[in-house]
């Protein structure tokens, strides 16, 4: 086929339109007064309705999705988004509800509200869900929110430091920083777990609490959980749960049980609603009993968070039901390490053991370096395997490794995918160890190639009336 | 191999600091330069600004990585190097042309008190 | 697969978790229900909802989509698409994401827009922390009283925790007050000044000299706006405004009671390394083809960790690209004739509205688009009831005891005839 290479205001032609809107059956208002009017010229394209479908249906394409294939983006949970939950979000009885309505006009979707909690607090054991965030990062913050309203409804206003492991996700301080908080770096031990001696000092009475991910980005059980939430609590803090790797616990562990007081969920991972490119997502925070009061007040987002995605990550819930939601973590963590031995032969992997959700290689043990010609890296790897029609796994990152490379399965893909990967995976390596070249070049059979990321960044082109 | 230069002091964040009287220049080292990649953009402080040693007064970037600038010496910003901002690129080109910032210093023993070419390139392990 | 791992159950997975923390027995959640009575069940809850013509705005606005919108966004290489961080795979987001951003910038007359944000309170929440960060040092942010309430109790909440203080502008004429404003300046310490564009009235605020006495004080102008509305008022870029912040909802996305919308947010070029969340620009690639990646990656979280702007890392992508869609299906003109519509649907009602007699007018010289309020004679409440009966969302009740009222081209004027004739009866 051949390479798509058109913007929509390249369409454009003078008069064309694609809408249809009602006749105006009005009289005339007055026009916006000549000093507030705008002056410039709009410059939006104008096109036809099969102008814009064509255009929008060939962008489709050069897409790839989770209904396109295997997507095994580490810390993403790139799970398979049924569709029913998409017939169900768009209900004209949910779709036509405005923000404002009183109660009394909107008590289907308060029952919604009221049902996800419930299930949200059984999920986690946790005592009470807001659902106001619109994302995992938008959830860190109001935990965090909530986790300061605690301890300064205490009259304790010197706690303005959060403990974050180094292994933890940029959003982990990046939110912590919003909310005002001092990060505290604490350190890894050897095997990726939190160093619980390392931890002892830093726990001052300015600590307002830790932020943990658990499984840790390593995809690795903090094994360390009990002593950890003692010493934190004993301290005088709070202990906050990154929903982000919730996935491979549940039905297995709640972070409630495990003595987490905060937690956020992103529905777009654990409960199966569509990334979007890149959202919308939700992001429910979660607290424990004592906790409840420091909710109410705040607000974070304009009316009650990403409803169309909480209906559709109910629908899920009810899919699945008390007995399948059980099997959720246990088939996405066997998928994992089913991947993880079946590769580590030939993909470094610094950390052995049983891996929960994800696992994280440190590039190839033979990346073909020879004489003048560099080994194979992770981004090499990464780019070979859309080669072969797979997504790439999370690249660089954890910072802990140079060469990290993240993959996380899901539990929604079959054996015969997940030997496909392995398949493909042990022939990149193959290829690498032969001839780093075909690697280094990569991709081949995508519709473009590795752009100039630097030219982009010096001299940046940031719309369409800029490269004119 | 990283280039050093020979007279030139350097911080152990990797800042080279060309003293002359109480004036000083400030930019990073070859090395600093090659660890970074194809540098991106150059955030600049403002003259006038107060610099302290040890503390930060901008940073570099590049495609996938941001990396904050330590001042060596303390004083005051006097002129910056305004040819970055629109070709940070003359970094990777010769990082000991590319001065960054020039600075008064108020204490100009805190040059005298950084690595010399031979101990930097000890530290540096090349 | 077991034997693969060298396990013999799936429980043994979890050898490392401590024994007291593994669940025992089932969650105290329903048995899983087919597709069919997931239908039914929806149904239900569905049928608990009034289904009402909507007559109020205040953020949330009522506009048409057409139905190209919704067909091509459930198109799963969009709809199930990750983040486009493997750039060969996702030209398709991207491309739509730069095409967002064009318009965007097209829309507010400034120089670079991000790839979105949540909705528009949190844009403007971004923007206050901005304002602090491109003016270093200064702590103080200043928020006209007429902004919409929910944008302000946004605001509130980011400010109380990031360490920034508020000061109020007062708008009680029905627009903000250029001598407020002036006061607030100079007592100092100001970093930036958020205003609406169309207010919470529903004017069309004049910000003439606002820029200058702003810029004087090396603070930033931040313009909230209704972007939809731009079509046809003065924009932020011709303000002179730094930073436009607003959301798209207006441009046909669905009401759904809140959400998802999209924060969009704009600046001059001078504020872009500071603008928080994802941007996409134009590159090539090795062949020399135009291609498009994320880029200016080292102002964000990942990178920056705790000395980002924001810790924002997602963006409302499929949002985006509905109203990309949508303003591309509407051009120009739809765009302008979607606001005559609506505009002298507002005219016509407001204007049978107080011919009933029922009803005091707050600010009558002040030019207004889609929105207006209000003053009630008699309270309000048995009037709303009435209006829900007969089928109509109208006359919502404000902060300052007003009723507000928003007309968008959906409503017909038989429609408004009708709800003109309930008021009269009461």
């Amino acid at each position: 086929m051949k390479y798509y290479d058109k913007l929509i205001f390249e369409l454009s032609k003078e008069g064309r339109c694609g809408y249809s809107l009602p006749q105006n059956k009005f009289p005339a208002s007055p026009e916006v007064p000549l000093q507030l009017r705008r002056e410039a010229p709009l410059g939006l394209p104008e096109v036809s309705e099969p102008d814009v479908v064509r255009h929008y249906t060939n962008l489709s394409q050069m897409n790839f999705g989770v209904d396109t294939g295997f997507y095994p983006l580490g810390s993403c949970t790139m799970k398979y988004n049924p569709k029913i939950n998409e017939e169900m979000a768009a209900l004209q009885g949910f779709a036509g509800l405005h923000p404002l309505m009183h109660a009394g006009l909107v008590k289907g979707a308060l029952k919604v509200y009221q049902e996800m909690n419930k299930a949200l607090a059984a999920i986690t054991g946790m005592y009470t869900f807001t659902l106001d965030p619109c994302a995992g990062a938008h959830g860190e913050l109001t935990g965090l929110m909530i986790m300061r309203t605690y301890h300064m409804q205490r009259g304790d206003f010197k706690r303005t430091k959060v403990i974050v492991p180094d292994s933890a996700h940029g959003t982990n301080p990046a939110s912590a920083a919003v909310c005002g908080l001092e990060v505290v770096e604490v350190k890894s031990l050897e095997n990726g777990r939190i160093d619980v001696e390392a931890l002892k000092p830093l726990l001052t009475d300015e600590v307002a609490g830790i932020m943990m991910t658990n499984p840790n980005t390593l995809g690795l059980f903090e094994t360390e959980i009990k002593t950890i939430a003692k010493l934190v609590h004993e301290a005088g803090g709070l202990l906050y749960y990154d929903g982000a790797n919730m996935n491979p616990l549940m039905g297995v562990v709640r972070p409630g049980d495990m003595g987490f007081d905060i937690m956020h969920l992103n529905l777009h991972k654990t409960f199966s609603t569509p990334h979007g490119g890149g959202g919308p997502g939700s992001g429910p925070v979660g607290v424990a009993k004592h906790l409840e009061d420091c909710i109410p007040d705040l607000r974070v987002s304009g009316f009650h968070g990403n409803f169309g995605v909480i209906l559709r990550a109910y629908a899920y819930i009810l899919s699945l039901g008390k007995d399948h939601l059980k099997k959720v973590g246990q088939y996405a963590v066997l998928s994992a390490n089913y991947i993880k031995e079946c590769l580590k032969d030939k993909y470094k992997l610094p950390i052995e053991g049983v891996c929960k959700h994800e696992f994280v290689f440190d590039g190839l043990i033979h990346d073909g370096a020879h004489d003048d010609v560099p080994g194979a890296t992770t981004l090499d790897v990464a780019k070979r395997l859309l080669d072969y029609g797979f997504h790439a796994p999370t690249i660089y990152f954890p910072l802990l490794f140079h060469q990290a490379l993240m993959i996380e399965p899901t539990e929604t893909e079959s054996k015969e995918t997940l030997d496909a990967f392995i398949g493909v995976m042990r022939k990149i390596a193959d290829e690498a160890a032969q001839d780093p070249m075909i690697l280094h070049e990569a991709p081949h059979n995508t519709p473009i190639s590795r752009p100039d990321e630097t030219t982009a960044a010096r001299n940046p082109i940031l719309k369409y009336q800029d490269a004119q | 191999m990283s280039k050093i230069l020979e007279g030139l002091k350097y911080s152990e964040s990797h800042e080279w600091v060309k003293a002359e009287g109480n004036i000083a220049w400030v930019g990073v080292s070859d090395f600093a330069q090659k660890e970074m990649g194809d540098i991106t953009y150059v955030d600049l402080p403002e003259e006038g600004d107060d610099v302290l040693a040890g503390e930060e007064f901008g940073a570099l970037e590049s495609v996938k990585a941001a990396s904050d600038l330590i001042c060596p010496v303390s004083g005051t910003v006097v002129a910056v190097n305004a040819e970055l901002e629109d070709t940070p690129e003359k970094v990777n080109e010769d990082a000991y042309a590319a001065w960054i910032i020039k600075v008064e210093m108020s204490d100009p023993s805190q040059a005298d008190a950084l690595m010399d070419a031979a101990a930097y390139k000890a530290f540096i392990g090349e | 697969m077991l034997d693969r791992i060298g396990v013999k159950k799936l429980e043994d997975l979890y050898s490392d978790v401590p024994a007291e923390f593994l669940k025992k027995g089932a969650y105290a959640l329903p048995d899983a229900m087919s597709e069919q009575e997931i239908r039914d069940y929806f149904a239900s809850l569905e049928a608990m909802n009034a289904s009402l013509k909507v007559f109020v705005g205040q953020g949330a606005y009522d506009h048409y989509t057409p139905a190209v919108i919704p067909y091509l966004c459930s198109r799963s290489e969009f709809l199930t698409a990750y983040t486009p961080y493997q750039c060969e795979i996702s030209q398709g987001t991207l491309r739509y994401i730069f095409e967002y951003q064009s318009m965007i910038c097209a829309l507010t007359g400034l120089d670079v827009s991000n790839a979105s944000m949540y909705d528009g309170p949190t844009a403007a929440a971004e923007a206050m922390k901005m304002a602090i960060a491109c003016t270093r040092k200064k702590t103080r942010v200043l928020l006209s009283k007429a902004l919409l309430p929910h944008v302000i109790k946004v605001v509130e909440t980011y400010a109380k925790f990031h360490g920034v203080e508020m000061g109020y502008l007062d708008a009680s004429e029905g627009q903000t007050s250029l001598q407020a404003l002036r006061e607030e300046l100079s007592r100092g310490d100001v970093a930036g000044v958020i205003v609406p564009s169309v207010n919470r009235y529903g004017i069309i605020e004049d910000h003439s000299g606002f820029a200058d006495a702003i810029h004087a004080e090396k603070a930033i102008l931040v313009e909230y706006c209704d972007p939809s509305a731009l079509a046809v008022v003065k924009t932020p870029g011709e303000w002179g405004a730094d930073i436009a912040v607003g959301d798209g909802q207006s441009l046909g996305l669905p009401l759904c009671y809140g959400g998802p919308y999209v924060g969009f947010m704009a600046v001059k070029k001078e504020h872009m390394r500071k603008m928080p969340g994802r941007i996409v620009g134009q590159t090539v690639d090795k062949e020399g083809r135009r291609v498009f990646v994320l880029t200016l990656q080292a102002r964000e979280q990942h990178i920056k960790r705790e000395k980002a702007t924001s810790n924002i890392c997602s963006n409302e992508s499929l949002m985006a690209l509905w109203v990309t869609i949508y303003l591309s299906l509407m051009g120009p003109e739809g765009l302008r004739e979607v606001n005559r519509i609506s505009s002298d649907g507002a005219h016509y009602l407001k204007a049978e509205l107080l011919k009933t007699g029922k009803f005091d007018d707050v600010f009558p010289d002040k030019p207004f688009l889609k929105e207006f309020v209000l003053k009630p004679k008699a309270f309000p409440g048995l009037l709303q009831k009435r209006l829900e009966e007969a089928g109509f969302f109208a006359a919502l009740d404000t902060e300052e005891g007003y009723v507000s009222f928003c007309v968008t081209e959906k409503r017909s004027k038989e429609e408004t005839d009708r709800l003109v004739a309930i008021v009269k009866e009461g």
